[in-house]
């Protein structure tokens, strides 16, 4: 239009939508027959029609050059495309959508694990239906705190070899089949009367223990035996003497000012654990009354435990020495007389005894000698000193096994008079000190019954397997402690064809009824009286107060002269829980497997531990080969007649005259290859004694050992483990015992923190949210949980015993371990301080990476600091790890390249990168490697590729998770409501997460604590973790 | 500048009796020849390793870095020392070639065309490596700071990495521009030379159509001063940047002010060393005594033993410095390496580069060709054992003694660098067999002033 317009020049006014261009200057001739036939035509030629269907037109069509070309090109992307077929994944969508499982959204349930050693009240977070982690379950009155093993033990739910359905003499059967058989045998048995025995572990149930009196009653020819794999047999015998029940007393350490433990690992798994949230509570220096008060812990034991490198006082002494100690103690509190005691040990005692006696009912002495007297006399003693951290009014009922019984009970079988075995959930062929005669006893037996979720070596020599479901498919209720009770559900259906032991008792028994209804009935009858069954399921326990018994006070029948005599001649072996391990139940997980020891930070491994004393005159050895790892002469170890060949591993703090070895290792059925680590301490158990004499003598060859801290002492670098003794931290200022480094400018001193030295910009803080951790190096245990919890919940690979020996270990979490130098870690510094000259450094540094033999022990939590001033950041080419608004460091693993700078330039060490392709790879068989243990995965967390770093994300997924979902409801975040993996797993509140910004928070009053400092301040990394300076109570009294 | 006077007692850089016309044979001499046995075996030798490194690459990148000796303490270790070392060595060339033009020392002309070929091949052995030691080298572009579809991803201009990025390749163009300029005059003759048609059109192809007009040459002249300018900055910030990989980190034994000078003191002294190790063979094999005379290694002894006491002076200067800093971390990282478990590490490298060439103060070693044939070949061994020093010993000891570790390499870190051993002679020998190794034209130009014929013929003692 505008064109003619134009030539017209008659129209003014035009819309502009009307406006036409000209496309080329032919339009200037509009009766130019070209123009009209394009504008007819959308296409310049004619479109090739439908040549094929017609064979005329197909003939005389003609193919140029380049559409033949086009032909070949279209085919050949096309046969290439299709080729390319993507992996078909079938899902299978819900018929009906349930109504709890929203997609993305976790849903938490409250059960209990009790495993017969475990035992807790726990939350199970499951996301899409799927369990994928274990959480403390705080408001649970008992046993509430998870460690190490329970957290791991939402893995063993998604192992590969578990038992898939009920067995018959080996073959697969159907449960039909096999309530057919077994009852049929049953029948016979019980009109025979052949005595069946039912051995089971401590299961504190009542309606467990219901259903087993119905079978009971139903074949009384059945009697049932408990079994604790690992005994507390002398604690519950002396408790059953004088308080007339089976059960062990409870202490809570929370208040006392006095801890004298002889070798009671109680932070380990001593009466079945769960003292350290009391135990942290009373070593935080509180100034709540002018001068800092602190609980003061004297610790006598052979094996370095948990709970003595934490002690303030740890005094190594065989288990000989500990009786005499014991009755030493006896004498001078109760006997009234001096008492007798080599001149060695009576020093040590005596600061012991001073300290116990100043703390009057604050004074606690507990024991873990496997010895009735001792046991009897510790009983005697806290009554004696009216300990108000013990408790006999409210015992634990989480250990009942009886060894007598026991003994008996596979005496019988091995000599035949016993014609039946059901075993549940107990291994006693791989548990026991003659596992191979009592397999063959069991293969003899005209019945046997293993309830089990493994082919393990008591079921593979069993007739019959019963496949039990993990207890995260069972139901369940306990009752821990006189009126505690708590409740297990499934938190997801049975992944296989399985059934609880109860289920199969009750219908055995003939009855009709299933497990869950019989709690329920139970539950409702007897325990909750007027409460509700839903609210006790959903919170998962319950609790009633129970009458208090009255306390005993007469003590008669002591046998102290048994402990006043005890002498020892050659080496003492000294059995030990690990804890990662435990008794060796989950000894197939592979996150407990690649669990660091505390102490010793060994993984994928037991072995003998060995004072550096003895292991020199016995020509013992720990070496580091060319690529650091470690590597440990074997040692032939005889215990009677029985012989194992073990690796030794020399370790500091272990008294003289004494080995250690711990248990759950050397399981070779039911386990993976990669699994079958270490060896069968249970075979030199005998009597279930846990010290025995034992002969050590050097064998040919070397071990190789997964050791993830391959150096143990601290070097004299004071400030990386700040700490202190509490006379100073109560007598001086700050400046003394928590310095800030300080730089020099100009000549002026400055804090390394002031502005005045730094070259970097400081961020923005005001607004948002300011994430900062705080570690209390005074209640770390060095307990472990966090480490596990952070691996479950950042989907941490699982690397291997070869990789972590070349030190390639992934964990985001770890705990460093220091052993002092000197008899103290003050005594290190002082000597490094006192170093003059380049020759007397060569040697002093020397002589520094040894430790002392009974040295300090310090446990340090490091993870990654997220520094403000990152040194990561500034290096890597492609700003992979940047800084985020919230204080965090980000690492953004699909923009890695992998060029490690980051790791090489962090002063913390704490970055991990991916050295081969850790998920889908058959070289790396864990549980990243097959379709069930992929079910474990957090879904919020990616799971990185090789080639890429990672670290800790200070658990974004949970802060971002929390701010949306306040944002959502409208609130406001209150403090404790942001939590990391790690602090959520802290039972012993060493571990503190929060936002700085809110000033009302426990993170921000910890960040003005005068104890706070930053590791490696000097550095001026300005880092968003910070600790608290340890304090040491080890002021005389 | 062709023929001025040079004094009598100046020793003539060409010796024998030659002519222009002896010039161009001797230089063409092994090209139009054929290879002969030992060449063919020793370029079976390094192409058996090129492959075998080839192999190890392949393995590295299908696998993963695990298949290194490499651990979460110890993040680098062969790969940047060898990267580090390639670096240093490739410096050579640029100095002679273009700091020696610009100081107008005609000494040069007979060595810089093989010690330039010697830089570029040996840069590109470097820049293997900060490609190869990524976790996923399939996405090393993303370093390279170009316009992407990654939204606002941009490359971090903090990172030394990233400096290191632009060094190298600013380094290896600038570089092979230089070197190519120079060889357009001697292609050109080879090409004028050839009998064979084929080779005719490679090397005209080669010579850019050089028609050795005076246009020609003046430009020729002209290229070569501008671009001699441009590389002599280069000679100093590569080196400088590299070192600023660990200069600008926090590691005690990295984070060193004096690193940069040291550095490029370190990779001069390296760089000389490979220089001679390579022209003492050639002058032998390909007949070229008479252009690389002894007193030309003699002249490169004296570098060699210069930078050689600089490097010893930063040694001793770091240990001074750690003392005098006070800090415990930094004292530790020195005396560790020093006494530590890589202790003969450290002491290989101070016998090699320190002791090594103060042999060279003596007038009748520095003449020995045999003598310094070996001293090259104890410098570069000692260079590398100061990069692995630097990296490895800094690294396994750091701060928090709980990560304190040790490395040890496997058969693919070994393979990997023979294979570029390996590469880089098979580079340099078919270099050696296709292109004119004596910038001849150059050579040319002082034939008449510091000939040994003509320096005798004006003398009059002919």
């Amino acid at each position: 239009m505008w064109k003619m317009s134009l030539l017209k020049g008659d129209q003014e006014k035009h819309m502009a939508s009307n406006k036409t261009y000209w496309k080329n200057i032919a339009q200037l001739d509009p009766s130019d027959e070209a123009v009209k036939k394009l504008e007819q035509n959308e296409f310049v030629s004619k479109l090739p029609e439908d040549f094929l269907s017609d064979e005329k037109t197909l003939e005389e069509s003609s193919t140029s050059r380049r559409d033949f070309l086009k032909y070949v090109g279209f085919s050949t992307a096309a046969a290439t495309i299709a080729a390319c077929e993507g992996p078909v994944i079938k899902s299978v969508p819900y018929v009906v959508q349930p109504e709890q499982i929203r997609p993305g959204v976790a849903n938490y349930y409250a059960t209990t694990i009790a495993d017969g050693f475990d035992f807790g009240s726990i939350l199970i977070k499951t996301r899409e239906g799927r369990p994928i982690k274990v959480e403390s379950n705080p408001d649970a009155p008992t046993l509430g705190g998870a460690n190490a093993r329970v957290h791991a033990s939402i893995l063993s739910l998604y192992d590969t070899l578990r038992l898939q359905g009920p067995q018959a003499n080996g073959d697969d059967v159907s449960w039909d089949d096999f309530y057919l058989r077994v009852g049929a045998m049953l029948k016979a048995l019980a009109a025979t009367a052949k005595e069946v025995v039912l051995l089971t572990p401590t299961l504190p149930s009542p309606t467990s223990q219901k259903v087993i009196a119905d079978f009971i009653a139903a074949y009384p020819n059945v009697r049932q035996v408990i079994y604790d794999t690992v005994s507390s047999d002398a604690a519950l015998n002396a408790y059953e003497k004088y308080y007339g029940k089976r059960a062990l007393v409870d202490y809570d350490f929370s208040k006392v000012k006095t801890i004298v433990s002889v070798d009671a690992d109680f932070l380990g798994d001593w009466q079945g654990g769960g003292y350290d949230e009391g135990y942290a509570a009373s070593r935080i220096p509180s100034r709540d009354h002018g001068k800092a008060e602190m609980s003061q812990h004297f610790h006598f034991e052979s094996n370095m435990s948990l709970t003595g490198a934490n002690a303030d006082h740890r005094f190594p002494c065989t288990p000989a020495d500990q009786k005499n100690i014991l009755a030493y103690m006896y004498d001078r509190l109760i006997g009234g007389n001096a008492g007798k005691l080599s001149e060695e040990l009576k020093p040590t005692a005596e600061k012991a005894l001073a300290a116990l006696q100043k703390s009057g009912t604050k004074g606690v002495l507990v024991t873990g000698i496997e010895d009735e007297a001792a046991q009897a006399v510790v009983l005697a003693i806290n009554t004696h000193l009216n300990s108000e951290a013990f408790h006999p009014e409210s015992p634990k009922l989480i250990r009942q096994g009886n060894t007598k019984r026991v003994r008996e009970a596979f005496q019988a079988i091995e000599a035949g008079t016993v014609s039946g075995l059901i075993s549940v959930g107990v291994n006693p062929v791989f548990s026991s000190s003659n596992g191979e005669a009592l397999r063959q006893a069991i293969k003899n037996l005209e019945f046997s019954l293993s309830f089990t979720s493994k082919i393990d070596e008591t079921a593979s020599a069993s007739q019959f397997v019963a496949a039990t479901p993990h207890y995260l498919e069972s139901w369940g209720d306990y009752e821990f402690k006189p009126g505690h009770y708590a409740l297990a559900q499934p938190t997801i259906r049975p992944l296989f064809d399985t059934q609880q032991f109860q289920d199969v008792l009750i219908r055995l028994s003939g009855k009709n009824v299933k497990f869950y209804d019989q709690i329920k009935t139970h539950w409702n009858e007897s325990i909750l009286g007027t409460s509700s069954w839903s609210k006790a399921l959903h919170d998962g326990y319950f609790s009633v107060e129970t009458p208090q018994e009255g306390a005993v006070s007469d003590f008669s029948g002591l046998n102290v002269e048994q402990l006043r005599a005890a002498s020892s001649e050659g080496m003492s072996l000294v059995l030990y829980t690990k804890t990662g391990m435990g008794d060796g139940q989950q000894a197939n997980n592979p996150w407990l497997q690649e669990f660091p020891d505390p102490i010793t930070r060994v993984s994928w491994d037991n072995y003998l531990t060995v004072s550096m004393k003895d292991a020199t005159a016995l020509g013992l050895k720990n070496i580091n080969t060319a690529n650091g790892a470690l590597n440990g002469s074997y040692a032939t170890v005889t215990v009677g007649s029985q012989t194992l060949r073990v690796p030794v591993l020399v370790q500091p703090g272990q008294a003289k005259g004494t080995v250690g070895l711990s248990f759950g290792y050397g399981k070779r059925m039911g386990l993976k290859d990669e699994m079958q680590t270490g060896v069968n301490a249970y075979a030199l158990y005998q009597n279930f004694e846990k010290v025995q004499n034992v002969t050590v003598k050097l064998d040919v060859g070397e071990h190789e050992f997964a050791c993830v801290q391959l150096h143990n002492t601290l070097m004299g670098r004071g400030d990386i483990v700040k700490e202190t003794t509490l006379e100073i931290f109560n007598t001086k200022d700050k400046a003394t015992w928590n310095p800030m480094p300080q730089v020099s400018k100009n000549h002026i001193e400055f804090d390394v923190t002031s502005p005045e030295v730094d070259m970097w910009q400081e961020f923005d803080r005001s607004i948002g949210h300011h994430f900062n951790l705080s570690i209390d190096l005074n209640s770390c245990t060095g307990c472990g949980a966090c480490v596990v919890a952070c691996h479950a919940e950042n989907n941490v690979p699982v690397v291997g015993k070869n990789e972590v020996r070349k030190s390639r270990d992934m964990h985001w979490l770890r705990i460093d371990r220091y052993y002092s130098s000197a008899t103290t870690f003050e005594g290190d510094n002082e000597t490094k301080e006192a170093i003059s000259g380049i020759g007397d450094s060569l040697n002093t540094f020397g002589e520094m990476e040894q430790a002392a033999s009974n040295p300090q022990v310090a446990f340090q939590p490091v993870m990654c600091q997220h520094c403000n001033h990152a040194p990561c950041e500034t290096v890597c080419p492609v700003a992979a790890s940047s800084h985020g608004r919230q204080g965090q460091n980000h690492m953004a693993y699909n923009r890695c390249v992998g060029t490690r700078y980051c790791a090489n330039n962090c002063p913390y060490k704490v970055r991990r990168f991916n050295w081969f392709l850790y998920n889908k790879n058959d070289e790396f068989d864990y549980h990243m490697n097959n379709d069930l243990g992929r079910m474990v995965l957090n879904p919020d967390v990616v799971v990185r590729s090789r080639g890429v770093m990672e670290k800790c994300s200070m658990c974004i997924q949970m802060t971002q998770k929390t701010i949306l979902d306040a944002k959502l409801k409208g609130e406001e975040i209150k403090d404790g409501m942001f939590q990391t993996a790690c602090s959520n797993a802290c039972t012993s509140g060493a571990l503190v997460f929060g936002d700085l910004n809110d000033k009302e928070s426990k993170v921000t009053a910890l960040h003005q604590d005068d104890r706070m400092y930053h590791l490696l301040e000097h550095v001026g990394t300005k880092p968003n973790v910070m600790y608290q300076v340890k304090v040491r109570n080890t002021d005389e009294v | 500048m062709a023929s001025h006077y040079e004094a009598p007692i100046r020793k003539p850089l060409v010796t024998g009796d030659k002519t222009y016309h002896d010039v161009t044979v001797d230089v063409a001499a092994p090209v139009e020849g054929v290879a002969n046995k030992q060449w063919w075996i020793v370029f079976g030798i390094a192409l058996t390793a090129f492959l075998w490194g080839v192999g190890c690459i392949i393995y590295t990148i299908s696998t993963g870095i695990g298949t290194w000796g490499l651990n979460k303490t110890v993040g680098w270790a062969w790969d940047i020392t060898n990267f580090v070392w390639w670096v240093g060595i490739g410096h050579a060339g640029t100095l002679i070639s273009a700091v020696l033009l610009l100081f107008r020392q005609k000494w040069r002309m007979a060595i810089n065309r093989s010690a330039e070929a010697m830089t570029i091949f040996s840069v590109i052995q470097a820049g293997l490596f900060p490609i190869i030691h990524m976790g996923r080298p399939w996405l090393a572009y993303w370093v390279l700071p170009i316009p992407n579809g990654f939204g606002s991803l941009w490359v971090n201009f903090n990172s030394p990495l990233l400096w290191d990025v632009f060094a190298i390749s600013t380094y290896l163009s600038v570089s092979l521009v230089f070197w190519w300029t120079g060889l357009l005059p001697d292609f050109a003759m080879i090409r004028d030379r050839a009998v064979l048609p084929f080779q005719k059109k490679i090397y005209s192809l080669l010579s850019f159509g050089w028609s050795g007009r005076a246009k020609d040459w003046q430009r020729f002249e002209e290229v070569s001063l501008v671009l001699a300018g441009l590389a002599t900055p280069l000679v100093l910030s590569v080196h400088t940047i590299v070192s600023f990989d660990f200069a600008t980190s926090v590691i005690p034994g990295w984070h060193t002010t004096i690193f940069p000078p040291y550095f490029v003191a370190g990779a001069i002294f390296s760089g000389f060393a490979m220089v001679n190790t390579l022209l003492i063979i050639m002058r032998k094999v390909s007949n070229l005594e008479n252009y690389i005379t002894v007193q030309h290694i003699e002249l490169m002894n004296i570098v060699i033993m210069i930078t050689g006491s600089i490097v010893g002076v930063a040694y001793i200067t770091e240990l001074f410095i750690a003392w005098y800093s006070g800090v415990e971390y930094e004292q530790y990282a020195f005396l560790n390496r020093a006494t530590g478990p890589y202790w003969w590490a450290y002491w290989s490298m101070m016998t090699c580069n320190v002791f090594s060439p103060q042999f060279m103060w003596f007038k009748k070693l520095r003449t020995s060709i045999m003598f310094s044939f070996i001293i090259s070949i104890v410098v570069n061994i000692g260079m590398w054992f100061e990069r692995f020093v630097i990296i490895v010993t800094s690294l396994h000891r750091d701060y928090l003694p709980s990560s304190w570790t040790m490395f040890s390499p496997t058969f693919v870190d070994i393979g990997i660098f023979i294979g570029t051993i390996g590469f880089f002679f098979v580079l340099f020998l078919l270099y050696a067999r296709t292109f004119p190794v004596i910038a001849q034209a150059e050579v040319k130009t002082i034939l008449k002033s510091s000939g040994e014929k003509y320096k005798k013929l004006r003398d009059g003692k002919s």
